[in-house]
Protein backbone atom coordinates (compact mmCIF):
# COMPACT_ATOMS: atom_id res chain seq x y z
CA UNK A 1 0.00 0.00 0.00
CA UNK A 2 1.14 3.51 -0.70
CA UNK A 3 -0.49 5.86 1.83
CA UNK A 4 1.01 8.96 0.19
CA UNK A 5 -1.39 8.44 -2.69
CA UNK A 6 -4.43 9.23 -0.62
CA UNK A 7 -3.65 12.86 -0.04
CA UNK A 8 -3.73 13.32 -3.81
CA UNK A 9 -6.44 10.68 -4.25
CA UNK A 10 -9.12 11.53 -6.76
CA UNK A 11 -12.60 12.46 -5.67
CA UNK A 12 -15.43 10.63 -7.33
CA UNK A 13 -17.57 12.99 -9.37
CA UNK A 14 -18.98 10.75 -12.06
CA UNK A 15 -20.21 7.25 -12.67
CA UNK A 16 -23.58 7.16 -10.90
CA UNK A 17 -25.49 4.19 -12.22
CA UNK A 18 -29.14 3.73 -11.63
CA UNK A 19 -30.64 0.40 -12.59
CA UNK A 20 -34.42 0.71 -12.41
CA UNK A 21 -36.72 -2.29 -12.53
CA UNK A 22 -34.72 -4.00 -15.22
CA UNK A 23 -36.11 -7.23 -16.61
CA UNK A 24 -34.48 -9.36 -19.24
CA UNK A 25 -36.22 -12.21 -20.98
CA UNK A 26 -34.27 -14.36 -23.39
CA UNK A 27 -36.47 -15.78 -26.06
CA UNK A 28 -34.65 -18.50 -27.90
CA UNK A 29 -37.17 -20.44 -30.02
CA UNK A 30 -40.14 -19.07 -28.12
CA UNK A 31 -39.03 -20.64 -24.83
CA UNK A 32 -39.10 -17.55 -22.66
CA UNK A 33 -36.32 -17.62 -20.11
CA UNK A 34 -36.34 -14.88 -17.54
CA UNK A 35 -32.74 -14.04 -16.68
CA UNK A 36 -33.26 -10.83 -14.72
CA UNK A 37 -36.50 -10.04 -12.90
CA UNK A 38 -37.34 -6.49 -11.90
CA UNK A 39 -33.90 -5.71 -10.62
CA UNK A 40 -33.01 -2.30 -9.16
CA UNK A 41 -29.73 -0.91 -7.87
CA UNK A 42 -28.43 2.55 -7.20
CA UNK A 43 -24.71 2.91 -7.44
CA UNK A 44 -23.16 6.15 -6.23
CA UNK A 45 -20.26 7.79 -8.07
CA UNK A 46 -17.02 6.08 -7.15
CA UNK A 47 -18.72 3.24 -5.36
CA UNK A 48 -17.23 -0.23 -5.46
CA UNK A 49 -20.25 -2.41 -5.99
CA UNK A 50 -19.76 -6.15 -5.67
CA UNK A 51 -22.30 -8.55 -7.17
CA UNK A 52 -22.41 -12.01 -5.66
CA UNK A 53 -24.71 -14.81 -6.66
CA UNK A 54 -24.91 -18.42 -7.84
CA UNK A 55 -23.52 -19.42 -11.25
CA UNK A 56 -25.77 -18.65 -14.18
CA UNK A 57 -28.04 -16.40 -12.14
CA UNK A 58 -28.00 -13.49 -14.58
CA UNK A 59 -25.34 -11.27 -13.03
CA UNK A 60 -23.46 -11.14 -16.30
CA UNK A 61 -26.65 -10.34 -18.21
CA UNK A 62 -26.93 -7.17 -16.19
CA UNK A 63 -23.29 -6.31 -16.84
CA UNK A 64 -23.77 -6.94 -20.56
CA UNK A 65 -26.77 -4.62 -20.53
CA UNK A 66 -24.74 -1.81 -18.94
CA UNK A 67 -21.87 -2.40 -21.38
CA UNK A 68 -24.19 -2.43 -24.37
CA UNK A 69 -23.55 -6.04 -25.40
CA UNK A 70 -27.09 -7.24 -24.69
CA UNK A 71 -30.48 -5.57 -24.80
CA UNK A 72 -32.96 -5.37 -21.94
CA UNK A 73 -36.68 -6.16 -22.02
CA UNK A 74 -38.05 -3.74 -19.43
CA UNK A 75 -36.88 -1.01 -17.09
CA UNK A 76 -34.05 1.40 -17.65
CA UNK A 77 -30.40 1.94 -16.90
CA UNK A 78 -29.22 5.48 -16.32
CA UNK A 79 -25.61 6.64 -16.17
CA UNK A 80 -25.00 10.14 -14.79
CA UNK A 81 -28.49 11.27 -15.74
CA UNK A 82 -28.33 9.90 -19.27
CA UNK A 83 -30.57 6.95 -20.10
CA UNK A 84 -28.41 4.18 -21.55
CA UNK A 85 -31.17 1.77 -22.32
CA UNK A 86 -34.90 1.51 -21.88
CA UNK A 87 -37.69 -0.34 -23.72
CA UNK A 88 -37.51 2.41 -26.36
CA UNK A 89 -33.84 1.78 -26.99
CA UNK A 90 -33.20 -1.68 -25.53
CA UNK A 91 -29.51 -1.89 -26.48
CA UNK A 92 -27.16 0.64 -24.88
CA UNK A 93 -24.65 2.27 -27.18
CA UNK A 94 -21.07 1.16 -26.61
CA UNK A 95 -18.69 3.78 -25.42
CA UNK A 96 -15.38 4.15 -23.66
CA UNK A 97 -17.11 5.52 -20.56
CA UNK A 98 -17.96 1.91 -19.60
CA UNK A 99 -15.17 -0.60 -20.02
CA UNK A 100 -15.34 -4.31 -19.36
CA UNK A 101 -12.56 -6.49 -18.00
CA UNK A 102 -13.45 -10.02 -18.96
CA UNK A 103 -13.35 -13.29 -17.08
CA UNK A 104 -10.52 -14.83 -19.08
CA UNK A 105 -8.85 -11.60 -20.08
CA UNK A 106 -9.13 -10.01 -23.46
CA UNK A 107 -5.76 -8.41 -24.05
CA UNK A 108 -5.09 -8.61 -27.77
CA UNK A 109 -2.47 -11.33 -28.14
CA UNK A 110 -0.98 -9.69 -31.23
CA UNK A 111 -0.12 -6.44 -29.45
CA UNK A 112 2.46 -5.79 -26.77
CA UNK A 113 1.21 -4.66 -23.36
CA UNK A 114 2.05 -1.03 -24.19
CA UNK A 115 0.25 -1.27 -27.55
CA UNK A 116 -2.71 -2.87 -25.82
CA UNK A 117 -2.95 -0.06 -23.29
CA UNK A 118 -2.52 2.57 -26.01
CA UNK A 119 -5.28 0.99 -28.11
CA UNK A 120 -8.23 2.93 -26.68
CA UNK A 121 -6.70 6.43 -26.88
CA UNK A 122 -5.36 5.58 -30.34
CA UNK A 123 -8.68 4.60 -31.88
CA UNK A 124 -10.35 7.54 -30.17
CA UNK A 125 -7.57 9.82 -31.48
CA UNK A 126 -7.17 11.41 -28.07
CA UNK A 127 -3.49 12.11 -28.49
CA UNK A 128 -0.97 11.64 -31.29
CA UNK A 129 0.13 8.04 -31.70
CA UNK A 130 3.56 8.46 -30.09
CA UNK A 131 2.02 10.18 -27.10
CA UNK A 132 -0.55 7.39 -26.68
CA UNK A 133 2.27 4.86 -26.48
CA UNK A 134 4.28 7.03 -24.13
CA UNK A 135 1.34 7.48 -21.78
CA UNK A 136 0.62 3.75 -21.96
CA UNK A 137 4.17 2.99 -20.89
CA UNK A 138 3.94 5.45 -18.03
CA UNK A 139 0.64 4.01 -16.87
CA UNK A 140 2.03 0.47 -16.96
CA UNK A 141 5.09 1.59 -14.99
CA UNK A 142 2.85 3.16 -12.35
CA UNK A 143 1.07 -0.17 -12.03
CA UNK A 144 4.37 -1.93 -11.44
CA UNK A 145 4.60 -3.42 -14.92
CA UNK A 146 7.53 -1.35 -16.16
CA UNK A 147 9.65 -4.40 -16.91
CA UNK A 148 7.18 -6.01 -19.29
CA UNK A 149 5.78 -3.09 -21.32
CA UNK A 150 7.15 -4.50 -24.57
CA UNK A 151 6.18 -8.12 -23.94
CA UNK A 152 3.25 -9.82 -25.61
CA UNK A 153 0.40 -11.00 -23.36
CA UNK A 154 1.39 -14.62 -24.00
CA UNK A 155 4.78 -13.92 -22.47
CA UNK A 156 3.63 -12.61 -19.08
CA UNK A 157 1.86 -14.27 -16.14
CA UNK A 158 -1.91 -14.17 -15.91
CA UNK A 159 -1.66 -11.83 -12.93
CA UNK A 160 0.39 -9.33 -14.90
CA UNK A 161 -1.94 -9.65 -17.88
CA UNK A 162 -4.99 -8.94 -15.75
CA UNK A 163 -3.34 -5.94 -14.14
CA UNK A 164 -2.38 -4.63 -17.58
CA UNK A 165 -5.96 -5.08 -18.68
CA UNK A 166 -7.20 -2.89 -15.86
CA UNK A 167 -4.59 -0.29 -16.84
CA UNK A 168 -5.87 -0.54 -20.42
CA UNK A 169 -9.38 0.17 -19.18
CA UNK A 170 -8.46 3.02 -16.84
CA UNK A 171 -6.37 4.94 -19.38
CA UNK A 172 -9.64 5.73 -21.16
CA UNK A 173 -10.78 7.53 -18.03
CA UNK A 174 -14.06 5.59 -17.91
CA UNK A 175 -16.97 6.44 -15.67
CA UNK A 176 -17.51 2.81 -14.79
CA UNK A 177 -15.24 -0.21 -14.72
CA UNK A 178 -17.17 -3.42 -15.31
CA UNK A 179 -15.33 -6.49 -14.04
CA UNK A 180 -16.67 -9.96 -14.76
CA UNK A 181 -14.96 -12.35 -12.36
CA UNK A 182 -11.54 -11.12 -13.42
CA UNK A 183 -9.61 -13.14 -10.84
CA UNK A 184 -11.60 -16.32 -11.05
CA UNK A 185 -8.90 -18.73 -12.14
CA UNK A 186 -6.17 -17.39 -9.87
CA UNK A 187 -4.66 -18.97 -6.82
CA UNK A 188 -5.31 -17.33 -3.46
CA UNK A 189 -1.87 -15.74 -3.17
CA UNK A 190 -1.98 -14.10 -6.61
CA UNK A 191 -5.53 -13.00 -5.94
CA UNK A 192 -4.44 -11.21 -2.81
CA UNK A 193 -1.82 -9.25 -4.75
CA UNK A 194 -4.37 -8.48 -7.48
CA UNK A 195 -6.78 -7.15 -4.87
CA UNK A 196 -4.23 -4.82 -3.37
CA UNK A 197 -3.21 -3.60 -6.82
CA UNK A 198 -6.85 -2.97 -7.72
CA UNK A 199 -7.50 -1.09 -4.48
CA UNK A 200 -4.41 1.00 -5.10
CA UNK A 201 -5.62 1.88 -8.61
CA UNK A 202 -9.08 2.57 -7.27
CA UNK A 203 -7.79 4.97 -4.66
CA UNK A 204 -5.98 6.86 -7.40
CA UNK A 205 -8.91 7.09 -9.81
CA UNK A 206 -12.06 6.65 -7.72
CA UNK A 207 -13.79 5.12 -10.70
CA UNK A 208 -17.15 3.44 -10.12
CA UNK A 209 -16.64 -0.32 -10.08
CA UNK A 210 -19.22 -2.97 -10.90
CA UNK A 211 -17.55 -6.22 -9.97
CA UNK A 212 -19.04 -9.69 -10.39
CA UNK A 213 -17.61 -12.47 -8.28
CA UNK A 214 -18.30 -15.79 -6.62
CA UNK A 215 -15.83 -15.15 -3.89
CA UNK A 216 -17.48 -13.66 -0.79
CA UNK A 217 -14.27 -12.66 0.92
CA UNK A 218 -13.15 -10.93 -2.24
CA UNK A 219 -16.46 -9.09 -2.37
CA UNK A 220 -16.24 -7.87 1.21
CA UNK A 221 -12.55 -7.03 1.06
CA UNK A 222 -12.92 -4.86 -2.05
CA UNK A 223 -16.45 -3.51 -1.90
CA UNK A 224 -18.39 -0.61 -0.49
CA UNK A 225 -21.57 -2.55 -1.01
CA UNK A 226 -22.18 -6.21 -1.65
CA UNK A 227 -25.30 -7.15 -3.59
CA UNK A 228 -26.31 -10.73 -3.00
CA UNK A 229 -28.42 -11.90 -5.94
CA UNK A 230 -31.03 -14.61 -6.04
CA UNK A 231 -30.77 -17.62 -8.30
CA UNK A 232 -32.37 -17.32 -11.73
CA UNK A 233 -34.27 -15.11 -12.38
CA UNK A 234 -31.82 -12.60 -10.94
CA UNK A 235 -33.14 -10.25 -8.25
CA UNK A 236 -31.43 -8.37 -5.43
CA UNK A 237 -31.78 -10.54 -2.37
CA UNK A 238 -29.75 -8.52 0.07
CA UNK A 239 -27.55 -5.46 0.11
CA UNK A 240 -24.75 -5.43 2.64
CA UNK A 241 -22.98 -2.17 3.42
CA UNK A 242 -19.30 -2.70 3.99
CA UNK A 243 -18.14 -0.12 6.46
CA UNK A 244 -14.59 -1.34 6.75
CA UNK A 245 -12.27 1.67 6.73
CA UNK A 246 -10.09 2.35 3.69
CA UNK A 247 -7.26 1.95 2.90
CA UNK A 248 -7.63 -1.77 3.44
CA UNK A 249 -4.84 -4.29 3.27
CA UNK A 250 -4.37 -7.94 4.11
CA UNK A 251 -4.59 -7.24 7.84
CA UNK A 252 -8.24 -6.24 7.26
CA UNK A 253 -8.94 -9.89 6.47
CA UNK A 254 -8.32 -10.94 10.04
CA UNK A 255 -10.39 -8.28 11.82
CA UNK A 256 -13.53 -9.14 13.74
CA UNK A 257 -15.64 -6.75 11.66
CA UNK A 258 -14.57 -8.51 8.46
CA UNK A 259 -15.37 -11.90 9.91
CA UNK A 260 -18.87 -10.82 10.95
CA UNK A 261 -19.59 -9.41 7.49
CA UNK A 262 -18.50 -12.66 5.88
CA UNK A 263 -20.83 -14.54 8.19
CA UNK A 264 -23.75 -12.27 7.35
CA UNK A 265 -23.18 -12.55 3.63
CA UNK A 266 -22.49 -16.25 3.78
CA UNK A 267 -25.93 -17.05 5.16
CA UNK A 268 -27.67 -15.20 2.34
CA UNK A 269 -25.45 -16.66 -0.36
CA UNK A 270 -25.62 -20.18 0.95
CA UNK A 271 -29.40 -20.22 0.79
CA UNK A 272 -29.33 -19.14 -2.85
CA UNK A 273 -26.55 -21.54 -3.74
CA UNK A 274 -28.63 -24.35 -2.32
CA UNK A 275 -31.65 -23.29 -4.37
CA UNK A 276 -29.55 -23.06 -7.51
CA UNK A 277 -28.11 -26.49 -6.84
CA UNK A 278 -31.55 -28.05 -6.36
CA UNK A 279 -32.85 -26.33 -9.49
CA UNK A 280 -29.88 -27.78 -11.34
CA UNK A 281 -30.72 -31.21 -10.03
CA UNK A 282 -34.30 -30.84 -11.24
CA UNK A 283 -33.09 -29.84 -14.70
CA UNK A 284 -30.86 -32.88 -14.79
CA UNK A 285 -33.61 -35.24 -13.69
CA UNK B 1 39.58 -17.45 -18.67
CA UNK B 2 40.50 -16.80 -15.07
CA UNK B 3 38.47 -18.20 -12.23
CA UNK B 4 35.50 -16.13 -11.21
CA UNK B 5 36.06 -14.43 -7.89
CA UNK B 6 33.39 -13.75 -5.35
CA UNK B 7 33.75 -9.99 -5.26
CA UNK B 8 33.20 -9.58 -8.97
CA UNK B 9 30.04 -7.58 -9.62
CA UNK B 10 27.19 -9.89 -10.38
CA UNK B 11 25.71 -9.37 -13.81
CA UNK B 12 22.38 -10.81 -14.84
CA UNK B 13 22.77 -14.09 -16.73
CA UNK B 14 21.07 -12.65 -19.80
CA UNK B 15 24.10 -10.42 -20.26
CA UNK B 16 26.84 -12.90 -19.58
CA UNK B 17 25.47 -15.68 -21.77
CA UNK B 18 24.95 -15.09 -25.44
CA UNK B 19 21.76 -16.68 -26.63
CA UNK B 20 22.82 -19.44 -29.00
CA UNK B 21 21.56 -19.29 -32.54
CA UNK B 22 18.85 -21.61 -33.75
CA UNK B 23 21.40 -23.56 -35.78
CA UNK B 24 23.74 -24.02 -32.81
CA UNK B 25 20.88 -25.19 -30.63
CA UNK B 26 19.74 -27.60 -33.34
CA UNK B 27 23.09 -29.32 -33.82
CA UNK B 28 23.73 -29.59 -30.12
CA UNK B 29 20.47 -31.44 -29.47
CA UNK B 30 20.36 -35.21 -29.30
CA UNK B 31 17.23 -35.24 -31.45
CA UNK B 32 19.14 -33.77 -34.37
CA UNK B 33 21.76 -36.53 -34.28
CA UNK B 34 19.13 -39.23 -33.94
CA UNK B 35 17.43 -37.83 -37.04
CA UNK B 36 20.71 -37.82 -38.93
CA UNK B 37 21.39 -41.40 -37.84
CA UNK B 38 17.93 -42.38 -39.10
CA UNK B 39 18.65 -40.98 -42.54
CA UNK B 40 22.06 -42.70 -42.68
CA UNK B 41 20.62 -46.07 -41.66
CA UNK B 42 17.95 -45.69 -44.32
CA UNK B 43 20.56 -44.93 -47.01
CA UNK B 44 22.81 -47.81 -45.95
CA UNK B 45 19.91 -50.30 -46.05
CA UNK B 46 18.86 -48.99 -49.43
CA UNK B 47 22.43 -49.30 -50.76
CA UNK B 48 22.74 -52.83 -49.36
CA UNK B 49 19.43 -53.87 -50.88
CA UNK B 50 20.56 -52.66 -54.29
CA UNK B 51 23.65 -54.88 -54.12
CA UNK B 52 21.85 -58.04 -53.00
CA UNK B 53 21.66 -59.22 -56.61
CA UNK B 54 25.40 -58.98 -57.11
CA UNK B 55 26.37 -60.45 -53.76
CA UNK B 56 23.68 -63.02 -52.86
CA UNK B 57 21.95 -63.44 -56.20
CA UNK B 58 18.67 -62.40 -54.60
CA UNK B 59 16.49 -59.37 -55.27
CA UNK B 60 13.70 -57.99 -53.15
CA UNK B 61 10.56 -58.12 -55.30
CA UNK B 62 9.68 -54.77 -56.93
CA UNK B 63 12.18 -52.81 -54.84
CA UNK B 64 15.04 -54.55 -56.58
CA UNK B 65 14.52 -52.26 -59.54
CA UNK B 66 15.60 -49.25 -57.51
CA UNK B 67 19.06 -47.92 -58.33
CA UNK B 68 21.49 -47.68 -55.42
CA UNK B 69 21.72 -44.29 -53.72
CA UNK B 70 25.33 -43.97 -54.89
CA UNK B 71 24.17 -44.31 -58.50
CA UNK B 72 21.48 -41.69 -57.87
CA UNK B 73 24.12 -39.40 -56.36
CA UNK B 74 26.33 -39.91 -59.42
CA UNK B 75 23.41 -39.05 -61.71
CA UNK B 76 22.65 -36.01 -59.58
CA UNK B 77 26.25 -34.80 -59.77
CA UNK B 78 26.04 -35.06 -63.53
CA UNK B 79 22.68 -33.29 -63.71
CA UNK B 80 23.34 -30.33 -61.43
CA UNK B 81 26.02 -28.92 -63.74
CA UNK B 82 23.55 -28.74 -66.62
CA UNK B 83 21.66 -25.44 -66.92
CA UNK B 84 18.59 -27.29 -68.21
CA UNK B 85 18.08 -28.91 -64.81
CA UNK B 86 18.09 -25.54 -63.07
CA UNK B 87 15.72 -24.14 -65.65
CA UNK B 88 13.29 -26.88 -64.56
CA UNK B 89 13.51 -25.47 -61.06
CA UNK B 90 12.94 -21.95 -62.28
CA UNK B 91 9.98 -22.99 -64.42
CA UNK B 92 8.28 -24.91 -61.61
CA UNK B 93 8.93 -22.21 -59.04
CA UNK B 94 7.55 -19.59 -61.37
CA UNK B 95 4.33 -21.55 -61.74
CA UNK B 96 4.02 -22.43 -58.07
CA UNK B 97 4.67 -18.89 -56.91
CA UNK B 98 2.54 -17.39 -59.66
CA UNK B 99 -0.49 -19.53 -58.85
CA UNK B 100 0.13 -19.26 -55.14
CA UNK B 101 0.48 -15.48 -55.04
CA UNK B 102 -2.65 -14.96 -57.15
CA UNK B 103 -4.47 -17.35 -54.80
CA UNK B 104 -3.35 -15.31 -51.79
CA UNK B 105 -4.26 -11.99 -53.40
CA UNK B 106 -7.76 -13.18 -54.30
CA UNK B 107 -8.31 -15.73 -51.53
CA UNK B 108 -7.57 -13.63 -48.44
CA UNK B 109 -10.00 -10.77 -49.27
CA UNK B 110 -12.59 -13.27 -50.49
CA UNK B 111 -12.33 -15.31 -47.28
CA UNK B 112 -12.49 -12.18 -45.12
CA UNK B 113 -15.50 -10.89 -47.04
CA UNK B 114 -17.25 -14.23 -46.53
CA UNK B 115 -16.46 -14.03 -42.83
CA UNK B 116 -17.58 -10.48 -42.09
CA UNK B 117 -20.55 -10.00 -44.40
CA UNK B 118 -23.60 -12.20 -44.06
CA UNK B 119 -25.10 -11.22 -47.43
CA UNK B 120 -21.85 -11.89 -49.23
CA UNK B 121 -21.63 -15.27 -47.49
CA UNK B 122 -25.22 -16.18 -48.34
CA UNK B 123 -24.63 -15.51 -52.03
CA UNK B 124 -21.09 -16.72 -52.62
CA UNK B 125 -20.57 -19.54 -50.16
CA UNK B 126 -22.86 -22.14 -51.82
CA UNK B 127 -21.22 -21.96 -55.27
CA UNK B 128 -17.82 -21.91 -53.57
CA UNK B 129 -18.69 -25.06 -51.66
CA UNK B 130 -19.80 -26.81 -54.85
CA UNK B 131 -16.60 -25.96 -56.69
CA UNK B 132 -14.29 -26.67 -53.75
CA UNK B 133 -14.48 -30.49 -53.71
CA UNK B 134 -13.48 -30.73 -57.37
CA UNK B 135 -9.83 -31.83 -57.35
CA UNK B 136 -7.62 -29.26 -59.11
CA UNK B 137 -6.42 -31.93 -61.53
CA UNK B 138 -9.97 -32.45 -62.75
CA UNK B 139 -9.75 -28.88 -64.04
CA UNK B 140 -6.74 -29.65 -66.24
CA UNK B 141 -8.49 -30.72 -69.46
CA UNK B 142 -11.03 -27.90 -69.27
CA UNK B 143 -8.41 -25.27 -68.54
CA UNK B 144 -6.17 -26.55 -71.35
CA UNK B 145 -9.05 -25.84 -73.71
CA UNK B 146 -10.10 -22.63 -72.02
CA UNK B 147 -6.81 -20.81 -71.60
CA UNK B 148 -4.89 -19.74 -74.69
CA UNK B 149 -1.53 -21.10 -73.57
CA UNK B 150 -0.47 -24.21 -71.66
CA UNK B 151 1.48 -21.98 -69.30
CA UNK B 152 -1.66 -20.12 -68.32
CA UNK B 153 -3.60 -23.32 -67.76
CA UNK B 154 -0.88 -24.71 -65.51
CA UNK B 155 -0.84 -21.53 -63.44
CA UNK B 156 -4.63 -21.61 -63.33
CA UNK B 157 -4.86 -25.11 -61.85
CA UNK B 158 -2.05 -24.28 -59.47
CA UNK B 159 -4.02 -21.24 -58.38
CA UNK B 160 -7.11 -23.37 -57.80
CA UNK B 161 -5.14 -25.79 -55.64
CA UNK B 162 -4.14 -23.04 -53.23
CA UNK B 163 -7.21 -20.81 -53.52
CA UNK B 164 -9.84 -23.09 -51.94
CA UNK B 165 -7.59 -24.03 -49.04
CA UNK B 166 -6.66 -20.43 -48.31
CA UNK B 167 -10.27 -19.23 -48.45
CA UNK B 168 -11.51 -21.97 -46.13
CA UNK B 169 -8.75 -21.26 -43.62
CA UNK B 170 -9.24 -17.50 -43.69
CA UNK B 171 -12.98 -17.90 -43.31
CA UNK B 172 -12.62 -20.32 -40.41
CA UNK B 173 -9.99 -18.17 -38.71
CA UNK B 174 -11.92 -14.93 -39.02
CA UNK B 175 -15.17 -16.51 -37.85
CA UNK B 176 -13.65 -18.01 -34.72
CA UNK B 177 -12.02 -14.84 -33.38
CA UNK B 178 -12.99 -14.62 -29.74
CA UNK B 179 -15.95 -12.27 -29.32
CA UNK B 180 -14.25 -10.83 -26.22
CA UNK B 181 -11.63 -9.16 -28.42
CA UNK B 182 -14.30 -7.55 -30.57
CA UNK B 183 -16.28 -6.42 -27.54
CA UNK B 184 -13.21 -5.08 -25.77
CA UNK B 185 -12.22 -3.12 -28.88
CA UNK B 186 -15.73 -1.78 -29.37
CA UNK B 187 -16.07 -0.67 -25.78
CA UNK B 188 -12.79 1.26 -26.15
CA UNK B 189 -14.25 3.17 -29.06
CA UNK B 190 -13.16 1.19 -32.12
CA UNK B 191 -15.20 1.80 -35.27
CA UNK B 192 -15.96 -0.80 -37.94
CA UNK B 193 -12.72 -0.13 -39.81
CA UNK B 194 -10.63 -0.47 -36.62
CA UNK B 195 -12.39 -3.70 -35.79
CA UNK B 196 -11.48 -5.07 -39.19
CA UNK B 197 -7.93 -3.80 -39.51
CA UNK B 198 -6.76 -4.14 -35.92
CA UNK B 199 -8.74 -7.11 -34.62
CA UNK B 200 -10.08 -9.32 -37.37
CA UNK B 201 -7.05 -9.07 -39.63
CA UNK B 202 -4.33 -9.77 -37.04
CA UNK B 203 -6.63 -12.33 -35.39
CA UNK B 204 -6.89 -14.16 -38.71
CA UNK B 205 -3.16 -14.06 -39.52
CA UNK B 206 -2.36 -17.42 -37.92
CA UNK B 207 -5.08 -19.05 -40.03
CA UNK B 208 -3.85 -17.22 -43.12
CA UNK B 209 -0.41 -18.74 -42.63
CA UNK B 210 -1.83 -22.18 -41.92
CA UNK B 211 -3.81 -21.92 -45.14
CA UNK B 212 -0.73 -20.70 -46.97
CA UNK B 213 1.40 -23.60 -45.71
CA UNK B 214 -1.20 -26.21 -46.69
CA UNK B 215 -1.93 -24.40 -49.95
CA UNK B 216 1.75 -24.31 -50.83
CA UNK B 217 1.93 -28.09 -50.43
CA UNK B 218 -1.06 -28.51 -52.72
CA UNK B 219 0.38 -26.18 -55.38
CA UNK B 220 3.47 -28.38 -55.63
CA UNK B 221 1.28 -31.47 -56.05
CA UNK B 222 -0.75 -29.77 -58.71
CA UNK B 223 2.06 -28.12 -60.64
CA UNK B 224 3.95 -31.40 -60.97
CA UNK B 225 0.98 -33.29 -62.24
CA UNK B 226 0.02 -30.47 -64.60
CA UNK B 227 3.53 -30.36 -66.01
CA UNK B 228 3.44 -34.08 -66.68
CA UNK B 229 0.07 -33.88 -68.37
CA UNK B 230 0.74 -30.85 -70.53
CA UNK B 231 4.14 -32.18 -71.59
CA UNK B 232 7.26 -30.33 -72.61
CA UNK B 233 6.14 -28.84 -75.86
CA UNK B 234 7.30 -25.57 -77.23
CA UNK B 235 4.88 -23.34 -75.38
CA UNK B 236 5.08 -24.80 -71.90
CA UNK B 237 8.63 -25.92 -71.49
CA UNK B 238 10.11 -28.06 -68.78
CA UNK B 239 9.58 -27.83 -65.10
CA UNK B 240 10.49 -30.48 -62.55
CA UNK B 241 7.36 -32.48 -63.37
CA UNK B 242 8.41 -32.66 -66.98
CA UNK B 243 11.96 -33.51 -65.88
CA UNK B 244 10.63 -36.63 -64.15
CA UNK B 245 8.32 -37.46 -67.01
CA UNK B 246 11.04 -37.20 -69.63
CA UNK B 247 13.38 -39.26 -67.41
CA UNK B 248 10.66 -41.89 -67.35
CA UNK B 249 10.33 -41.73 -71.13
CA UNK B 250 14.09 -42.04 -71.39
CA UNK B 251 14.01 -45.01 -69.01
CA UNK B 252 16.45 -43.53 -66.48
CA UNK B 253 15.47 -44.57 -62.99
CA UNK B 254 18.34 -42.60 -61.47
CA UNK B 255 17.09 -39.38 -63.04
CA UNK B 256 13.54 -40.03 -61.93
CA UNK B 257 14.78 -40.26 -58.35
CA UNK B 258 16.93 -37.15 -58.75
CA UNK B 259 13.79 -35.34 -59.92
CA UNK B 260 11.76 -36.66 -57.01
CA UNK B 261 14.33 -35.58 -54.45
CA UNK B 262 14.56 -32.17 -56.14
CA UNK B 263 10.83 -31.74 -55.64
CA UNK B 264 11.18 -32.74 -52.02
CA UNK B 265 13.81 -30.06 -51.53
CA UNK B 266 11.81 -27.46 -53.48
CA UNK B 267 8.72 -28.16 -51.39
CA UNK B 268 10.74 -27.94 -48.19
CA UNK B 269 12.24 -24.61 -49.24
CA UNK B 270 8.80 -23.24 -50.03
CA UNK B 271 7.32 -24.16 -46.68
CA UNK B 272 10.44 -22.91 -44.89
CA UNK B 273 9.90 -19.59 -46.64
CA UNK B 274 6.30 -19.45 -45.41
CA UNK B 275 7.31 -20.38 -41.87
CA UNK B 276 9.96 -17.67 -41.93
CA UNK B 277 7.47 -15.09 -43.17
CA UNK B 278 4.99 -16.24 -40.53
CA UNK B 279 7.49 -15.75 -37.72
CA UNK B 280 8.38 -12.30 -39.00
CA UNK B 281 4.75 -11.24 -39.40
CA UNK B 282 3.48 -12.67 -36.12
CA UNK B 283 6.13 -12.04 -33.46
CA UNK B 284 3.59 -12.74 -30.70
CA UNK B 285 3.29 -16.35 -31.82
CA UNK B 286 6.86 -17.02 -30.69
CA UNK B 287 5.68 -16.62 -27.13
CA UNK B 288 3.69 -19.84 -27.27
Amino acid sequence: MRPQDFSSGAVATKGAISIRNVTKIYDPDGAQVMAVDNCSMDIAPGEVCMIVGPSGCGKTTLLNAIAGFHSITEGEIILDGVTLCSPKQPLAGQSADRIVVFQNGALFPWKTLAENVAYGPMVQRRWPKAECLERARTALKEAGLGAVVDKYPGEVSSGMARRAEIVRALINDPKVLLLDEPYRAMDALTKQIMHEALLEMYDRTKVTIYFITHDLEEAIFLGDKVYVMTTRPCRVKKVIDINLPRPRDYTTLTTEAFRLLVKEADEAVHEEALKAFKAGEREMA
Amino acid sequence: MSAVTIDQPQTPPSKTFRRRSKFERAISSLGFWRGLAGILVFLVLWEAAAYLKATLDFTIPFFGKLPAPTLVAAAAAEVVVQPGYWWSWVESFKRVLGGFIIAMILGIPFGLALAVNKYFRDVFFPPFEILRPIPPLAWVPASLIFWPTNEMSIIFVTFLGAFFTIVINVLGGARTIDVRYLRAAQSMGANQWHLFSRIILPGTLPSIFTGAAVGMGITWNVVLAAEMVSGGGSQAGGGLGFFIWSSYMGGSMEHIIVGMISIGIAGYLSSALIRWLGERTMPWQRAF
